[in-house]
Formats: structure tokens, sequence, C-alpha cells
């Protein structure tokens, strides 16, 4: 037991003193899209948040070319082994700022149906029960989804289609995609996009 | 109970959900999903008649006269329901309000119902879409089918008392009173879904659909190596789940203080690996049988809360309720199964917000 707190005490400590850590000098040109803090910019994803695993799966993918990005292969294949992870792990430190209570309702309509109930009569999940309850993500490999830009998420979905991503851990991703429509996409992205990133300030946690 | 093998012959029945699954299995392109579902807004409670046309030619089938069509009188019996009326149709008034409550219920009882509540899964984690989805035991197969005599405690069981089991042994909590709100609400729901289904008639799909005997005796040391490729993503190496951001439930643990006890079904290596065929993992259930069964044992086979039925032996308490596919008693690792077990009811856990 006393081994066990002495451990979770160097843990916590460990990724406080992480998460001060100054950026990664790789990370420095990742702003101009990103943001200073990962947090996004109009039609640039933000990164702050998103799984460490996750972000450095992406990575490779840019370079190798799997996931097909002119403005990202460059900046991927430029980066060594050791900064992918360096930049996966800091971003994946970063959190979300809270949204302003001003931020609007989320649609409703068939791409709220789709992300919260999904079409089980032709076994397509809920997008939330892999994405968490309000698109905010699970764990290392499930990424969030709430506040991402809706070109963005709706690009994604098309590239699946196009075959132009790999489809993720155990392929899961690419067959939901596949069986969605071009007007799928579109409400479930613009869904999505208007949910907020980081619960309001107000909301507890 | 196995009766879906009469699917093709029972016309009148099922057509939305057997036609569609009986051409996926032959075709299965995305094209053809948005072929067959173009039409798709039609209303609810569709007559077998109109889905038939909509299902095109997987709708041959339903030309055939079920056995139930030909001793019918001359008089044509009422339309069987193909789906579940949409949610948009749950009525604005006193009984539409009991019929979302009991929805919210089953898809977050720990919320909702957070009394009879002793673990962290939801009714939803086995029966999905809040209890609608075809081969996941849907509510609506099950409403028509009660009062019935269960084997597991040797009398006639009604639908409340039914429910109740689910909460003493799947949510391993507490069952909640007959007459109170949550099995009130519950049991409004699930008569809602079943609009349109025949009373007594056994729906050709209920329950989990049977999967074959494997053609191996199941395999803790293959199940292990399925898990860990197939479902430790989600479900965690350690089988413990994943919360979501901020959490809020994600991935719901397959064994350990914060799953089904061993008195519930999902034990049972035959329920659990039909489950798991059907549906895991999930959006992409594509295990063999032989994998299914495999690692339907494995996840079996850990510790999880007692049995409610527990005496203080887990030897006679083996005897007299599991003779049947299951690990309670059996000695895994070096263990017994069942010696180790945290308590059953354990409730209430966290007070709800
Ligand atoms: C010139 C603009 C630009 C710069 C600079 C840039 N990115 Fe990107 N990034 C993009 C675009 C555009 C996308 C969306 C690609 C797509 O649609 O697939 C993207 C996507 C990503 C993604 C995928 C996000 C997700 O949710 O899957 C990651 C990870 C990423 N960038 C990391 C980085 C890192 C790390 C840097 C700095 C080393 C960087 N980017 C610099 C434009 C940029
Ligand atoms: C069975 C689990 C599962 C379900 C259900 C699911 N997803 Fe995903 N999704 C994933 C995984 C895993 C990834 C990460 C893929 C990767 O690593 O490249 C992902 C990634 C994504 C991304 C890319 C995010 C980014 O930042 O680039 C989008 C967009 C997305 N999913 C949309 C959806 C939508 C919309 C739905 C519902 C229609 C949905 N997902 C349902 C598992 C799922
Ligand atoms: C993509 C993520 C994912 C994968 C992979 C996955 N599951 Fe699940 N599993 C879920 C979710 C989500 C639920 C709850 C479904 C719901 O609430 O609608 C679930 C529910 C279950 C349940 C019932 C609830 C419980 O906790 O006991 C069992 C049993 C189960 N899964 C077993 C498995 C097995 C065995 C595998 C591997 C063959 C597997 N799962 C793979 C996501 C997954
Ligand atoms: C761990 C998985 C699990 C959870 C959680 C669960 N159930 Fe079940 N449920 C089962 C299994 C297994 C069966 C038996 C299915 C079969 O025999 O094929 C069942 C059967 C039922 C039936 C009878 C179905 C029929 O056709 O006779 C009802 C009704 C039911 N459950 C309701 C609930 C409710 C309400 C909850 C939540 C309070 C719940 N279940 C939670 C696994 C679960």
């Amino acid at each position: 037991m006393a081994r066990l707190s002495v451990t979770l005490g160097l843990c916590l400590l460990f990724s406080c003193a992480f998460a001060q850590q100054p950026p990664p000098p790789a990370a420095g040109s990742c702003a101009a899209c990103h943001g200073q803090e990962g947090q996004g910019t109009a039609a640039f994803p933000h990164l702050a948040g998103l799984g460490e695993a996750y972000i450095r799966r992406q990575l490779d993918a840019f370079a190798s070319g799997e996931r097909a990005n002119a403005t990202m292969k460059p900046v991927a294949s430029g980066l060594s082994e050791t900064q992918r992870q360096a930049v996966a792990a800091y971003f994946s430190s970063l959190k979300m700022a809270p949204a302003d209570s001003a931020s609007a309702e989320p649609p409703d309509g068939p791409g709220r149906e789709l992300a919260v109930h999904g079409r089980w009569d032709q076994e397509l999940p809920a997008c939330v029960q892999c994405h968490g309850p309000d698109g905010r993500g699970i764990g290392e490999d499930f990424p969030p989804l709430a506040g991402q830009p809706a070109g963005y998420l709706e690009d994604q979905l098309k590239a699946w289609r196009a075959g132009q991503r790999p489809a993720g851990p155990q392929g899961l991703m690419g067959h939901i995609a596949e069986r969605l429509d071009a007007d799928d996409l579109k409400a479930v992205a613009q869904y999505f996009a208007a949910l907020p990133a980081a619960p309001k300030e107000s909301g507890h946690e | 109970m196995n009766k879906s093998v009469l699917m093709v012959v029972a016309g009148c029945a099922v057509l939305g959900s057997a036609a569609w699954l009986f051409a996926m299995g032959l075709t299965g392109g995305p094209e053809d999903y948005a072929e067959r579902y173009a039409g798709q807004s039609a209303p609810p409670a569709q007559t077998a008649g109109k889905s038939a046309g909509e299902a095109g030619k997987a709708g041959e089938a339903a030309s055939q006269p079920s056995p139930a069509a030909k001793d019918a009188p001359a008089k044509p019996a009422a339309p069987v329901a193909t789906s579940a009326p949409p949610r948009s149709a749950i009525p604005d008034n006193e009984f539409g309000k009991l019929v979302r409550q009991g929805e919210q219920i089953f898809a977050n009882p720990g919320q909702f119902a957070s009394d009879w509540v002793g673990n962290d899964l939801s009714c939803q984690n086995c029966h999905f879409d809040a209890g609608r989805y075809d081969q996941t035991a849907s509510l609506r197969s099950a409403w028509p089918m009660y009062p019935a005599y269960r084997g597991k405690n040797k009398h006639v069981n009604d639908f409340a008392e039914r429910l109740q089991g689910c909460f003493t042994y799947s949510m391993n909590g507490k069952a909640p009173p007959r007459d109170g709100e949550v099995i009130q609400a519950l049991q409004a729901y699930a008569f809602w879904l079943a609009k349109g289904m025949p009373t007594g008639e056994q729906p050709e799909v209920r329950g989990y659909p049977k999967v074959a005997d494997p053609a191996e005796p199941p395999s803790y040391a293959r199940g292990e190596t399925v898990f860990q490729e197939h479902c430790a993503l989600c479900h965690g190496d350690d089988g413990q789940g994943q919360k979501a951001a901020g959490g809020a439930p994600g991935f719901p643990p397959l064994w350990g203080a914060g799953s089904y006890n061993w008195g519930a079904g999902m034990h049972r290596v035959n329920t659990a690996a039909a489950f798991i065929k059907a549906a895991m993992p999930l959006g992409k259930p594509d295990l063999t049988d032989q994998q299914a069964w495999d690692v339907a044992l494995f996840i079996n086979s850990h510790e999880r809360p007692q049995d409610p039925r527990f005496n203080g032996s887990v030897k006679e308490t083996a005897e007299r309720f599991h003779q049947h596919q299951g690990e309670y008693g059996k000695t895994v690792n070096g263990q017994v199964l069942g010696e180790h077990s945290p308590p059953s009811g354990t409730v209430p856990r966290s007070p709800s917000p």
C-alpha cells in the first residue's frame, strides 16, 4: 500500500511537472496552424488533449502517406522518431480551454440522432459509444470529436471512404465510415463541431 | 428459443431485419445499404406487406405463407410490427412521460435508479440501443412472452419479476419494489416498444442468437489471445473497461467488482459466446464461432461479485445453482472461482447527482 501511494505521488508530481514543461522545440512550428496551445484555429483541428498514441500514429501515417495530406506530409516527414514522440506527448498533455457559456446548443436532427443513438437497423453503433458521451474522447485511442472544425471532421470521414486514411485500430473507424452517406457525414460533423471541446467553466469537474 | 432457423419460412414477420440480414450476408456493400434504405422514412409500425416491398429482392421469402397464416381465420390478423416505433413517436402525455423515464433508466440506471444498482454497468451495455436492437435480447421481443416459467427460480415470473432479476444479478444490485417507479417505468417502456408484437407468440428473434457448438472445447489460452487482440483496446488489458474523458461511462468492465455477478446470465459461457458473436467487437462483430467461445470462457474465468444466492459455501452454491456451462466453483490458475469474490449487492454506490 505504502509503495502504491509513493508510486502514485511520483506519477502525479511527474505529470504536473510535465504539463508545465516548455514545449519541445519541434512543436514551435505547429502553432501557425494548430494554435499556440494546440487549441486549433478556424479550419485546423485542435491537438490539445488528443491521446499520445493517437497523435503519434497520425504523424507516422502522414509521413508514410497512408494518411494522405499534402500539408501535413512534409511537416511530419521533417520530424525524427524522437521528435514525433515528443510533440505527441506535449500536445496530449495540454488541455482545451473551457468554452464560454455563450456557445450555442448543438443542432437537433439527424446528426444528433446518429451521434447519440446510432442506426442499429444497419448495425451502426452510436458515435458516442466510442468517442464518449459528449464526444470528448475515451482513453488513448478514441479521439475527441467535440469542437473540431466541421469541415475537418467531414474531410476525415470522406478520406476513409476514399481509402486515404488508415482504418485505425482493428479497422473499426474505417468500417463505420464506409456505411455513412454524404448527408450523414455533413450532419454528424456539424453536430460534433457544435459541441464544446471542454465543459463550460461553470459546470462540474 | 432457437426458432431463428425458421426465419426463411415465417414470411409474415420480421421482414425488415431478416430480409436485411439475409441480403447483407449475400452482398453487403455500402451502395447496397443506401439503396435498401432509400425509402426508409416510412411510418413506424409497417405492415409485413409494405416492408416486403421495400426489401426488394429479399422479399421473395414473404410470398410464402407462414404456418400461422394457413391456420388463421378468414379475417386478416393484425399486422406484426417489424420494428419498434421511433423515439419521436412517444406521446406527449402522462404515459409518454413514463415511457421516457423507462428509457432513461434503461440507458443509465446508475444515475436514474441508483438505489438498486451495485456495479458500473447499464442495461443497454448488454441490450443495445436502449433495448431496441434485435440481436441483443430486445425488450420488444421479451414483453409479449411473460408471464413465463423460469428454470432459474422454478416458478412463473411476470415481467416485473423478470426485470427485478436483472437488477439482482446483471446489475449486481437489489430488486426495486414491483409497484415502485423504476419497475413501472421500465414496464411502460417495454410495453410501448412492443407495439404490434403478438402476445404469447415466440418472436422470430429473441434473446441472443444461438451460436453453434465449437469444433474444439473452449480454451482459456486461446481466449486470452482473442481478448488481447480484439477486446483489450476498449475493455482494457485488465478487463476493467475505460472511463470517458470527464469520468462519464465509457467502455464497461468485463469482470471484477464493477461487472455483473456470478448469478447473471452473462457469466454462462454459452450465453456470453452468443452475445459476443452477435455484438463484439462493437460495430464490427467478426469473430469466428470458435473465437467467440474461447473469449467467452476467458472473460468468465475471472472473479466477479458473488452469486447473491451464496450460502457460505462455494461448493454447495455451485451444486445447487450452477449446473450449467459456467466456471463458478471451478479451479482456474490455482484459484477456486467464487472463493475470492467481492460481495454481491453492494448498494448504494456513489450517490446520484
Ligand atoms: C501549414 C499548416 C500546418 C502546420 C504548420 C502543421 N499542421 Fe498539422 N495539420 C494541418 C492540417 C491541414 C491538418 C488536417 C489534415 C487532414 O485533413 O487530414 C493537420 C492535422 C494534424 C494532425 C491530425 C489531427 C487529428 O485529429 O487527427 C496532427 C496530429 C497534426 N496535424 C500535428 C501537427 C504537428 C505536431 C505539427 C508541428 C510539428 C503540425 N501539425 C503542423 C496543418 C498543419
Ligand atoms: C467502434 C468504435 C467507433 C465508433 C462507433 C465510431 N468511431 Fe470514430 N473513431 C474510432 C477510432 C478508433 C478512431 C481513431 C482512428 C485512428 O486512430 O486513425 C476514430 C476516429 C474518428 C475521427 C477522426 C478524428 C480526428 O481527430 O481526426 C472521426 C471524424 C470520427 N472517428 C467520426 C466518427 C463518427 C461521426 C462516428 C459515428 C457515426 C464514429 N466516429 C463512430 C472508433 C469509432
Ligand atoms: C470498440 C470498442 C469495443 C471492443 C473492441 C469490444 N467491446 Fe465489448 N463493449 C463495448 C461497448 C461500448 C459495450 C457496451 C455497449 C453499449 O452500452 O451499447 C460493450 C459491452 C460488452 C459486454 C457486455 C457488458 C459487460 O461489461 O459485460 C461484453 C461481455 C463485452 N463487451 C465483451 C467484449 C469482448 C469479449 C470483446 C472482444 C471480442 C469486446 N467486447 C470488444 C466496446 C467494445
Ligand atoms: C451483463 C449483461 C446484462 C445486463 C447489464 C442486463 N442484462 Fe438483461 N439480460 C441479460 C442476459 C444474458 C439475458 C438472457 C438473454 C438470453 O437468454 O438469451 C437477459 C434478459 C433480460 C430480459 C428478458 C429477455 C427475454 O427475452 O426474456 C429482460 C426483460 C432484461 N434482461 C432486462 C434488463 C434490464 C431492465 C436491465 C437493467 C436493469 C438489464 N437487463 C441488464 C444480460 C444483461
